[in-house]
């Protein structure tokens, strides 16, 4: 069970993350949005979603430095372990508050108001919950880790998580001695990312920061100077 | 140079009967969906009036449009770049539904299912967003129709800044005009600017801006970034809409629905040429009160031949540039300069432009005047405040204002002076610069206005843009779906997944 969940599940996951994306982008771009409720509801929109958005993405950025560097980086830089995990605990514990303060401001918001609730579908309610209870799973873990703050656990999930990038069959097993609620964040974490296809989240793969280096401001297009053959290739699509 | 052709729209304010039309027919062709129930693509708001979306004009409390700034860049009124990526989480200036009207309907069907009872049915309204009751409605997309509602409100009006308007509130001094709204198809569009997506475009071939649907990601700045409010946000889709200058029409040479519906055949379509390259320069003058003259200068006229010469390099074809000599806009707002564009201060270069309307004249001994043969009133004298319009389309500058007035009034003096007399009076049109054959041609086109002279469309040249080879078993519109009928039931991606929770005899 433990080889399935942490040796193949992720896998599953990860291939349905990617593969699920693609096919969405590809075959349904007209549902790939941020189905932001904000012209619904103002309130609790503005302060929830801000808190929410910039503490999940400290704290998805921190696990992606933190869990795919490899720990021979950390060793040229001088960076120690102990240090680390204390960083990771600081940063990714405030991000974290914050976060889940801004989430559960957006779940009571989705679920008490009228119109938010009525207009909601059963993913964009599911999504929003599984955050704020991975949220708090996070959250959970800072507990266990402060009891040994070596660093010795996280150099293993570190392990882990880069074992399942370079296939490593024996990836699973670096995680097998892990406290529970390790094991249940990080099940649940991959969960999420094979459901993201079918979900709102889809939107992050979308954060327009083209748009800082877009040149000038405005965008004409123009059918008249593409090749015919070339146009024609996209023809169903405007412009 | 870079000469571009659009195809460009003129409202004539002084025929506008406020009949709605425009706004009904146009809703039935391309808003009567869930999600943009509240939106009017085109909307008739009686002035002076706070407007749909709530005081949509005063951008101190929206910023939309643009801002020159201190250091004499142009830049987008909600911020730079920067300024709206870091809103993306919360957007600050997007309006709020209820600043629009919440949706409603009615239950119709206990008007025939009521069982019954001593009091006669009645169909009372229902949210047409949760389905709920609602009580009371509060406000709706026309609620200050023909000046609804206490003068108090409705002097909230930005358009009355300069202007003593507590003598308005008075019944004897009171006016009134009709103003129909649509998307402007802005030479610098400031929702374009504001997409981070990139979804929103200018046509270069004819000048329509755009969203397109697959692209959009629903970041929604646009709907805060058009100072005219004229974005909206589909709540039920998650994606941005907007007026399409119903482009397929266009495209095959029709006129738009709103313009071929016009019961007052107020509306205008011809194609003006303008200069590309200049776009910027113009709508960054220092000056506020400059931008009509700015953008006057940017349209290039049709027969000059060195201007067509460029055209054709350029790539505009023959047939329109032959549609842009017989252009209607050009004849109404170059020619004769009885057009205006609405709020140029905003700085996007709208492209929908309107002809002030005439008032009444204010006050009964003056109204000796009028009776007068062949003289031209004072236009400070009409009911209608200069000031109140030069403020709406001119940044504040009543010259020009005052000059599309007399020039109407005088058209009437002298068209009156002809048929009722049969003198043809060369000195009335002198007055205001212009020639008797000049006011023969103002009568044809704004008072006769047959369908011929109101619209001069050129049909697209798809033949340069697409081989039909390729197009065999196509489908027409879909939603992404390919060959699918648009609709999709069900959908791993989300489709259909937000159901309107009102029965559905009842929507």
């Amino acid at each position: 069970m433990h080889e399935f969940l942490f040796g193949i599940y992720p896998y599953i996951c990860l291939s349905v993350l990617l593969v699920g994306s693609i096919v969405r982008y590809e075959r349904d771009p007209f549902t790939w949005k941020s189905s932001s409720s904000q012209l619904l509801r103002r309130k609790q929109l503005i302060a929830g979603s801000v808190m929410f958005h910039v503490g999940v993405l400290i704290v998805f950025f921190g696990h992606l430095v933190g869990l795919l560097t490899p720990i021979e980086i950390f060793d040229i830089l001088g960076i120690g372990h102990s240090f680390k995990q204390i960083l990771a605990i600081v940063v990714g514990g405030l991000a974290g508050i914050l976060a889940l303060a801004g989430g559960l401001m957006l779940l009571h918001r989705r679920l008490s108001d009228p119109r938010i609730r009525r207009t909601s579908s059963f993913a964009d309610i599911g999504i929003l919950v599984l955050l704020v209870v991975q949220l708090i799973l996070g959250l959970g873990t800072i507990f266990i880790s402060v009891q040994h703050l070596e660093g010795g656990q996280m150099v293993a999930f570190m392990a882990w998580s880069l074992g399942i990038f370079t296939f490593d069959f024996n990836a699973a097993s670096y995680i097998a001695t892990a406290h529970p609620i390790f094991k249940i964040h990080i099940f649940l974490g991959l969960t999420i990312f094979l459901l993201f296809p079918f979900t709102r989240l889809v939107h992050m793969l979308s954060a327009p920061v083209g748009y800082i280096f877009r040149p000038g401001y405005q965008i004409v297009r123009s059918r008249r100077n593409v090749a015919t053959v070339e146009s024609n290739r996209g023809a169903g699509r405007q412009g | 140079m870079k000469i571009r052709a659009q195809i460009g729209k003129v409202l004539n304010l002084d025929k506008c009967i406020g009949c709605h039309t425009c706004s009904v027919t146009c809703k039935n062709v391309w808003t009567s969906r869930d999600g943009v129930e509240y939106a009017w693509f085109n909307n008739v708001e009686t002035k002076p009036g706070i407007g749909y979306p709530k005081n949509w004009e005063d951008q101190s409390k929206w910023n939309g449009g643009w801002e020159r700034t201190k250091s004499g860049t142009l830049q987008p009124k909600q911020g730079s770049k920067w300024r709206i990526l870091a809103k993306i989480f919360g957007n600050p200036d997007l309006p709020e539904i209820d600043d629009y009207y919440e949706p409603f309907d009615f239950d119709y069907d206990n008007l025939k299912s009521a069982p019954e009872m001593e009091a006669f049915p009645t169909a009372r309204p229902r949210s047409k967003i949760t389905g709920e009751r609602i009580e009371k409605i509060e406000w709706g997309p026309n609620w200050e129709e023909i000046l609804g509602g206490e003068f108090e409100k409705r002097s909230k009006d930005t358009n009355f800044e300069g202007v003593q308007k507590e003598i308005y509130g008075e019944y004897e001094n009171t006016f009134m005009m009709y103003l129909p709204r649509l998307c402007e198809h802005c030479l610098n569009p400031s929702c374009t600017a504001s997409c981070p997506s990139g979804a929103i475009y200018k046509r270069e071939e004819d000048g329509i801006v755009l969203i397109d649907q697959e692209q959009c990601r629903g970041w929604r700045m646009c709907v805060s970034g058009c100072p005219y409010k004229k974005i909206y946000y589909n709540w039920a889709t998650g994606k941005s809409e907007k007026c399409t200058f119903c482009y397929p029409r266009i495209e095959s040479g029709s006129p738009t629905v709103c313009s071929e519906t016009c019961v007052g055949r107020i509306r205008y379509l011809g194609v003006i040429l303008y200069d590309a390259d200049r776009i910027h320069e113009a709508a960054n003058s220092a000056d506020p009160k400059d931008l009509y003259r700015a953008q006057l200068d940017l349209f290039l006229d049709p027969n000059d031949p060195s201007i067509r010469r460029q055209a054709l390099a350029d790539g505009v074809s023959e047939d329109w540039l032959e549609a842009a000599t017989r252009s209607p806009v050009w004849k109404m707002a170059v020619d004769w300069k009885v057009a205006f564009p609405l709020h140029p201060e905003y700085r996007t270069l709208p492209m929908v432009w309107y002809v002030p309307p005439l008032s009444p004249i204010q006050n009964a001994s003056e109204k000796s005047l009028i009776d007068m043969d062949r003289e031209i009133p004072d236009v400070r004298s009409l009911r209608i405040p200069v000031r109140y319009l030069a403020n709406m389309l001119t940044a504040g500058d009543e010259q020009p204002i005052v000059t599309a007035l007399e020039r109407m009034l005088a058209m009437r003096v002298f068209m009156r002076a002809k048929t009722v007399e049969g003198v043809v009076d060369e000195s009335i049109a002198e007055r205001v610069g212009l020639t008797a054959e000049t006011i023969d041609e103002m009568y044809r086109i704004m008072a006769l206005a047959d369908y011929d002279d109101r619209f001069v469309i050129p049909t697209t040249h798809r033949e340069n843009v697409e081989d039909a080879h390729f197009l065999r078993g196509g489908c027409g519109f879909t939603d992404g779906n390919a060959c699918s009928t648009g609709i999709s039931q069900g959908s791993l991606f989300g489709g259909g997944a937000r159901q309107l929770a009102i029965p559905e005899d009842g929507r």
